[in-house]
């Protein structure tokens, strides 16, 4: 008997984490002991039904930070939609200290009022709430940034679930030719939308801090060259197409200058590129080594680069304005493709040793390096705007996917296989 | 004798790449001399589905010099067996120096494009994908002008040349071992309007 019993549980197990699987865009790999319980009660819906099920949003954002458990449906002891229909005393045998609930009406077919309401049980006291009106359009986006109020309330930190992702495909063609896509989807993974389709190679894609602009290489006239395109209107400006190398786009922090590598001089050098008068000046001088991949530091005054002026790749600190450069990373024999956490505290590089590389973090301050990563063909890493992820490139099974890591290495996350080789991911700012 | 000399070049630059780099500082101080700078910001189009974005000029670097008894015309560039029909040399892991398995080659192509100064050449320069594939596009400049500092020590104008690189984004052999790797370290030569 209890054998049969269970039998049929881990059979239910079998069915019910299919199905989340594909209903997933993300798969969590590891480090989801720690999740906080949540109830998320389903939406109640007045009128026609909302073409988007923003509860389930809601809940995938929450469990996908690796940081939140929601408890299966079953378990909701009842399906208030507001405080009125709330039992407080009876929501307190379960576990989970946050209750969340809400509701969607549509009136004419178009606009939709949306309201949601964070409880903590225990105190029976309202964390969150807010009510909006939205077409249809903006229903998934809504639901994102519902998630990202929920998890700021309970964990104190900005969420991210109403960011963006950029990032670039390749795929084979019938007639065996590659083509490339630059390709800007939810922080989800869902919604992506082509910005740039192009036969030859894209690389290198960086936000612009107001999340409306990209930047990137593009070697569809033959060379790389940088443009920077607007996502509303997806008018473009090709801003650096001198003779040689114009790569590794990087944004200053105020938006108006971009960090570039470009090889004119006959190396590869660090250049900044006011972007209203076009001038150009140079940062690095250094005609012995190869210099690239500039990110800006938070203060805009500091970059930081990959240089083999010491005779392997390391990562390097330097003066906007130019002057000695600092070498920064000490561990390992290739460390490059650096980003800055949003505080400036937390380096992410690709860490390389004995011919692996890894995603890895080092505290600025202390010096201290930890590695992220484990398959050893990581590469691209970019801090999500709260600093609490980064998301890079990994391989597959000889597919290139895109994967996430807590800076504490902790939880661990990896985008569906989409059948397209994806990488050069590059998370957005906060959208306002 | 002339043959020996870029031998004894070769190495040198072999030696000097190996300590330092300073073999390819030579070739950028070259550049610096000869290339006219150009700075183009009349690229303006509109995005999605531009027409621009489908890549124009580049189909060359995918063509492979096909050398059929019907196109033979005499000039030494056409012979099969010449070292002139190779236009592939290759390179070790993160280094720019020539191996000496392409020297013959190399000596090859620079006489050749000493003696016919109106020829151009475009040299690609490409790398293996492991490491930033913005380091890697350096790097693939870098082998580009190691091989064109080599191929103008007969007489040959920079003008004569064409560098590109592809970094790791063009490899040759897909696979992630070190054989599909040495295939892709490498840099192509293309002699224009062949």
């Amino acid at each position: 008997m209890t054998k049969r019993w269970l039998t049929t549980i881990t059979f239910l197990g079998a069915c019910l984490s299919f199905q989340a699987q594909a209903e997933l865009v993300i798969d969590i790999v590891g480090g989801t002991e720690a999740a906080l319980p949540i109830a998320i009660v389903p939406f109640g819906s007045e009128g026609p039904t909302a073409p988007i099920n923003i509860s389930e949003i809601i809940s995938n954002d929450l469990a996908s930070s690796g940081r939140f458990d929601p408890l299966p449906k079953r378990d909701l002891i009842s399906e208030p939609h507001e405080k009125s229909e709330i039992n407080f005393k009876d929501w307190r045998l379960l576990r989970s200290e946050g209750l969340l609930v809400g509701k969607v009406s549509t009136e004419d077919g178009e606009l939709h009022k949306v309201q949601f309401q964070l409880f903590d049980v225990y105190k029976s006291q309202q964390l969150a709430g807010m009510r909006y009106q939205v077409p249809a359009g903006g229903l998934r986006r809504l639901a994102h940034k519902i998630a990202d109020q929920v998890y700021e309330a309970l964990t104190g930190e900005v969420g991210v679930f109403s960011t963006r992702l950029a990032f670039v495909t390749e795929v084979k063609g019938v007639d065996g030719k590659k083509r490339y896509a630059l390709q800007v989807s939810d922080a989800d993974g869902a919604n992506p939308r082509t910005v740039l389709q192009s036969k030859q190679p894209i690389l290198s894609p960086s936000w612009a801090p107001d999340g409306e602009r990209l930047s990137y290489v593009s070697f569809e006239n033959g060379n790389a060259e940088v443009f920077v395109q607007e996502m509303r209107s997806g008018r473009r400006n090709s801003v650096a197409a001198f003779k040689g190398i114009n790569s590794a786009p990087s944004w200053s922090p105020d938006g108006t200058k971009l960090a570039l590598t470009l090889s004119k001089s006959g190396n590869p050098e660090i250049y900044v590129l006011e972007l209203a008068s076009g001038k150009l000046s140079r940062v690095t001088h250094n005609s012995q080594a190869i210099d690239t991949e500039a990110v800006w530091m938070p203060n805009g005054k500091e970059l930081l680069f990959t240089s083999d002026r010491g005779g392997r790749p390391q990562i390097y600190k330097v003066s906007v304005d130019g002057g000695r450069a600092q070498r920064v990373t000490f561990e390992g024999t290739y460390n490059s493709s650096a980003d800055i956490s949003p505080d400036g505290r937390t380096l992410t590089m690709v860490h390389g040793f004995k011919g692996k590389y890894y995603i890895a973090v080092q505290d600025l301050q202390t010096g201290t390096l930890q590695v992220l990563t484990e398959t050893g063909r990581d590469e691209s890493p970019s801090f999500a705007p709260n600093g609490r992820v980064i998301l890079y490139a990994t391989e597959q099974r000889g597919k290139a996917l895109l994967a996430s890591v807590s800076v504490d290495g902790e939880i661990h996350r990896r985008f569906g296989e989409s059948g397209k080789d994806v990488r050069e991911p590059a998370w957005s700012p906060l959208r306002k | 004798m002339k043959s020996l000399k870029i031998t004894a070049l070769c190495l040198s630059l072999i030696w000097f790449a190996g300590c330092t780099t300073t073999g390819n500082n030579q070739a950028g101080a070259d550049g610096q001399n000869g290339e006219v700078m150009v700075e183009d910001r009349t690229g303006e189009t509109s995005g999605i589905g531009d027409e621009n974005a489908s890549g124009t000029g580049i189909d060359g670097a995918e063509t492979q010099v096909i050398v059929g008894e019907g196109d033979y015309t005499g000039d030494e560039i056409n012979d099969p067996n010449s070292p002139l029909a190779n236009r592939v040399v290759y390179f070790e892991y993160d280094s720019s120096a020539v191996r000496f398995e392409d020297q013959a080659t190399l000596e090859a192509h620079t006489a050749y494009l000493g003696d016919n100064p109106n020829v151009t050449i475009r040299l690609i320069g490409h790398t293996d994908e492991r490491g930033s594939r913005e380091y890697n596009l350096a790097l693939g400049e870098r082998r580009a002008l190691s091989i064109r500092q080599i191929l103008m020590l007969q007489g040959a104008s920079i003008q004569q040349f064409q560098v590109t690189s592809f970094g790791e984004e063009r490899p040759e052999a897909e696979g992630f071992d070190e054989s599909a790797w040495q295939q892709n370290r490498r840099v192509e030569l293309i002699y224009i309007g062949q």
